[in-house]
């Protein structure tokens, strides 16, 4: 009996101990879905031994809600830079630990430069892991059919009703991000994309009302699949997923051609920043991850597959030339001109955009 | 010694339930009123806490405070959207629940007389969607019904239609996503009580002079009534609060109060706002829960005689 109770308690001491070195050999990432290298998770495995479960999400607004309930239980998240920014505020995140960190040297100075500038001072709380731009997708023979000198390259294609109403019937699909609409609403009629000012964010309403009516849906994921099979011609959204949705449309081979531009108004320029949250169970292969992630290799065949530019300039020589000197991917020096990034709104300015943004979806 | 164990196992057998309910049903409800009363704010968790020990500048003196405020309630009232969200989800819930009905009585009714072979098999083949996640046929719905999908190339196909129907991203699609999806809990009930009616009900009135539809209205509906209240009920209730329904398959006018709450906690991070929003819908389904509660206890009986 003695014998048998000794033995049961050594076993589950050993199942224990298992169980605790399981736990730190498990690595938690939660990432934008269609965001990764096709073996970047499964090479890193490879190389550490180290176990990673991969969530995804198709928003800011999820992962922050997940974020600030706490015990999100993962190690790596990666919000825009605007979210990261009230994430630090509200203490979500550890900082990094830069000794950890040997690649770090392989970002753009400049690119980090703006980040600490605008969202993470010092960049202490994150890393770039790829940016890209907010603009026009599209279905080049349904729009050419429609409208054969369509101002595809501008913000007309959605906000000027005569345009717009033209392309309602083929399917017009709209990010369903508030944050992402009002600064393109703003550069359309010439304010500051940026403004945080109630009275000129109120301006936006009219410019998106008039494009309700023409649009389908709402949606921040659908468009990717949506225009590779061409069930819709137009759609404001992600760079990189409109790159997605055409090069989907040429392995399919259903004679769909998708493309995409940056709109001459301007554009929306974002970065999704990899960063450590706060209670996150293992930190240490936390920090190895986004090391790995910083390996010039690794990020150039992120990038190769899904068509989003990094901020690793290290990468550029092994990144498929059709993607790296592609303007609408990598843009030229005057094109960033043009673009610009956004910093988080207030309490109250979000909610006064999200309001407006509900009255323009519902009517209401 | 007997009497008294026996009056312990009663005790404790009445207990789960109380526990049960107090453990999945008070203790939740009591988290989502006191956030409710909160202020949001930027932190974890994103909002402020009601009671709070605030701490003297001795580090001695010690108080408990407490802050809580009835703004979000008044946030509910003073703007339109909540109410307009709330009348449109009441309305898209009853009229699904009048198809599920016109749909789900004639399907129990044909089961529940057909031969016994048959009986288990039908029955079955109502439950066999469940065993397909919810998710992945509320999924197949848009490959049915989008522009380029089965249905349109079916009715193209044999020459009804000319251009496709626009049905995807309507109020239609959200017709039919929540009709499919709550079709059994229509379906069963009604089964329930109608396999347990008398047939010879109706053939006595038939000797008598009946005729066969004015039996139908004068005996079998008034017994099929609680199966009727209570599939009504389990399909309505669900519907009101349905989220993924519309998201998937409704359009962006589609305003559903479950799509108002997402946009409050999602959207505009203010749980609290969110939380309101969540009671008063609570309050307003508890009405018709203590009704099906009421009959569940009268008449709810799966079972064959």
């Amino acid at each position: 009996m003695r014998l048998m109770q000794s033995v049961v308690l050594v076993a589950a001491g050993l199942a224990c101990a298992a169980a605790a070195l399981a736990a730190d050999r498990e690595l938690n990432v939660y990432n934008w879905s269609d965001y990764i290298g096709e073996t970047t998770i499964s090479d890193f495995e490879a190389e550490t031994g180290i176990k990673v479960r991969y969530d995804v999400f198709d928003s800011n607004d999820i992962l922050e809600t997940k974020l600030l309930a706490g015990q999100s239980g993962y190690d790596v998240v990666v919000p825009s830079g605007n979210f990261l920014a009230r994430q630090i505020q509200a203490g979500a995140f550890q900082a990094l630990d830069k000794s950890k960190l040997q690649n770090f040297d392989n970002l753009s100075p400049e690119i980090m430069a703006d980040v600490a500038q605008a969202w993470d001072p010092d960049n202490s709380h994150g890393i770039v892991y790829m940016w890209g731009t907010t603009g026009i997708g599209y279905n080049v023979e349904k729009i050419a059919e429609r409208m054969p000198d369509a101002p595809v390259d501008s913000l007309r294609m959605l906000f000027d009703p005569e345009i717009v109403s033209r392309f309602a019937d083929c399917g017009i699909h709209v990010l369903d991000a508030a944050d992402e609409v009002f600064p393109a609403a703003l550069a359309y009629i010439g304010e500051k994309p940026d403004s945080k000012d109630p009275d000129v964010l109120r301006k936006a309403e009219p410019v998106l009302m008039a494009m309700r009516p023409h649009i389908a849906k709402f949606h921040s994921s659908e468009y990717i699949n949506a225009l590779a099979n061409g069930d819709i011609c137009l759609a404001f959204g992600w760079s990189g997923d409109v790159f997605q949705a055409s090069d989907r449309a040429v392995e399919a081979d259903n004679g769909v051609e998708v493309s995409y531009t940056i709109p001459e108004e301007g554009a929306l320029m974002w970065m999704d920043m990899m960063a450590i949250p706060v209670d996150a169970p293992n930190p240490e292969a936390a920090h190895l991850f986004i090391d790995y992630i910083m390996r010039p290799k690794v990020i150039a065949e992120a990038t190769n597959y899904v068509y989003y530019a990094n901020a690793n300039p290290s990468s550029d020589s092994m990144i498929e030339p059709e993607i790296r000197e592609d303007p609408a991917i990598y843009p030229t020096p005057e094109v960033m001109q043009k673009l610009y990034i956004n910093t988080p709104y207030g309490r109250s300015e979000q909610r006064l955009i999200n309001r407006i943004w509900t009255r323009v979806k519902t009517g209401q | 010694m007997q009497p008294k164990s026996g009056t312990k196992g009663r005790r404790i057998a009445i207990a789960i339930p109380y526990v049960w309910l107090a453990v999945f049903f008070l203790a939740p409800f009591l988290i989502v009123l006191k956030i409710s009363l909160s202020e949001p704010a930027v932190s974890i968790p994103p909002y402020l806490p009601l009671f709070e020990w605030t701490v003297g500048a001795d580090n001695e003196e010690r108080a408990l405070s407490f802050f809580a405020t009835a703004a979000n309630f008044a946030t509910l009232f003073a703007d339109g959207l909540y109410a307009n969200a709330l009348v449109s989800s009441l309305k898209i819930a009853a009229i699904a629940t009048i198809v599920a009905l016109i749909i789900g009585f004639p399907m129990a009714y044909a089961i529940a007389r057909a031969p016994d072979r048959f009986r288990h098999i039908l029955l079955f083949l109502v439950i066999l969607p469940f065993w397909t996640s919810f998710l992945i046929r509320v999924y197949a719905w848009i490959g049915i019904l989008k522009t380029e999908g089965f249905l349109n190339l079916a009715l193209r196909g044999v020459g009804v239609i000319d251009s496709p129907l626009t049905i995807l991203y309507t109020d239609v699609a959200v017709y039919i996503g929540i009709v499919y999806t709550y079709l059994p809990f229509m379906i069963l009930p009604i089964y329930a009580v109608l396999v347990r009616m008398d047939q010879s009900m109706i053939e006595a009135a038939i000797d008598l002079g009946c005729r066969p539809i004015r039996a139908f209205w004068l005996i079998t509906v008034p017994l099929a009534r609680p199966g009727i209240i209570a599939g009504c009920l389990l399909v309505f209730i669900p519907a009101v609060g349905e989220f993924v329904i519309p998201d998937l398959l409704g359009g962006s006018e589609t305003l559903m109060i479950g799509h108002t709450l997402w946009v409050e906690f999602f959207n505009n991070r203010d749980w609290p706002l969110a939380s309101a929003v969540a009671l008063v819908l609570l309050v307003l389904l508890l009405a018709p829960m203590v009704y099906l509660r009421r009959y569940q206890l009268r008449t709810w009986s799966f079972e064959k005689p």
